[in-house]
């Protein structure tokens, strides 16, 4: 399909970006965490993978490929907006800190119908917005959109051993930071104040 | 092989890709068998992940699709491709 639009059917780019959109919206929102800016972002990428098209070489997924622009772009918004580059971890720094899980007796499993309730969907992206930048990256590339860890490192830049060292942090801090509000006991005490409060 | 639970914890991650050695899977799941907690940490973590990945926790704004291919629109009557 590529080889057609740069033949001249442009509007085919339509259709190639398609299946994509939602993750280059989902990989912006990663870095940014505000919705506006994410959308524009995915817009100012899918407008450069266009323009640049004859530079995409196929050694890359063109999800990946994509996905790099994206995120390139997130960070460069980034940058513009703060002041500062995203403090992303040297190798060394990230042999460091402490990673260990919230140890519970027991786990009662939380199923997806659950999510139909706006404050479980809220407790989880408060969750992942309290993760830090780089780790926030490889939790949506590889955990929400599915990419493989070789292509999350493509995507994100890094090798496929920093990916899972991150991966590895981002899913215990995620853990850490939600399994001691979600474990039986507070899920039981939060569905009654629920119920308090709605007068049931 | 025999673990113990900080040991458990370091492989959490790749235990759930599936993308540990089958000796390192058969010695976790000798340990969680006999290691509640760790059952807990390990359930909590994939648990999590399920409901984090699924597509009900990060909805893209409404309309976003169409303003996205609006905008592209514009940009492609402007240039050709690689222009």
């Amino acid at each position: 399909m590529i080889a057609r639009i740069l033949a001249g059917e442009r509007e085919l780019f339509h259709d190639l970006i398609r299946p994509y959109e939602r993750g280059l919206y989902l990989a912006a929102y990663a870095v940014v965490q505000h919705e506006a800016d994410a959308e524009d972002i995915a817009q100012e990428a899918v407008i450069k993978a266009y323009k640049g098209l004859k530079n995409f070489r196929g050694e890359a997924r063109f999800s990946t490929w994509l996905t790099a622009i994206t995120l390139n772009e997130a960070r460069s918004r980034w940058r513009k907006t703060h002041g500062e580059p995203l403090d992303f971890l040297s190798d060394c720094e990230e042999s460091g800190g402490d990673y260990t899980p919230s140890v519970l007796a027991d786990w009662r499993y939380i199923p997806s119908r659950e999510l139909e309730r706006k404050e479980l969907r809220q407790t989880l992206r408060e969750a992942i917005a309290r993760l830090s930048p780089e780790y926030r990256e490889v939790l949506i590339l590889r955990d929400v959109r599915g990419m493989s860890i070789a292509e999350a490192a493509a995507a994100t830049g890094v090798n496929e051993n920093l990916v899972k060292i991150r991966l590895f942090r981002a899913r215990l801090s995620m853990q850490k930071l939600l399994a001691p509000r979600l474990a039986p006991r507070q899920r039981g005490l939060i569905g009654w104040l629920t119920r308090k409060a709605g007068g049931q | 092989m025999t673990m113990d639970c900080k040991h458990v914890w370091e492989q959490v991650s790749d235990y759930i890709d599936g993308s540990v050695t089958p000796e390192m899977k058969q010695a976790i799941e000798r340990h969680l068998a006999n290691c509640r907690n760790c059952s807990a940490v390990v359930d909590s973590t994939r648990n999590i992940l399920v409901l984090v990945g699924d597509e009900r926790t990060f909805e893209v704004p409404v309309g976003f699709a169409q303003r996205l291919h609006h905008r592209l629109q514009a940009s492609m009557d402007a240039a050709a491709p690689g222009a």
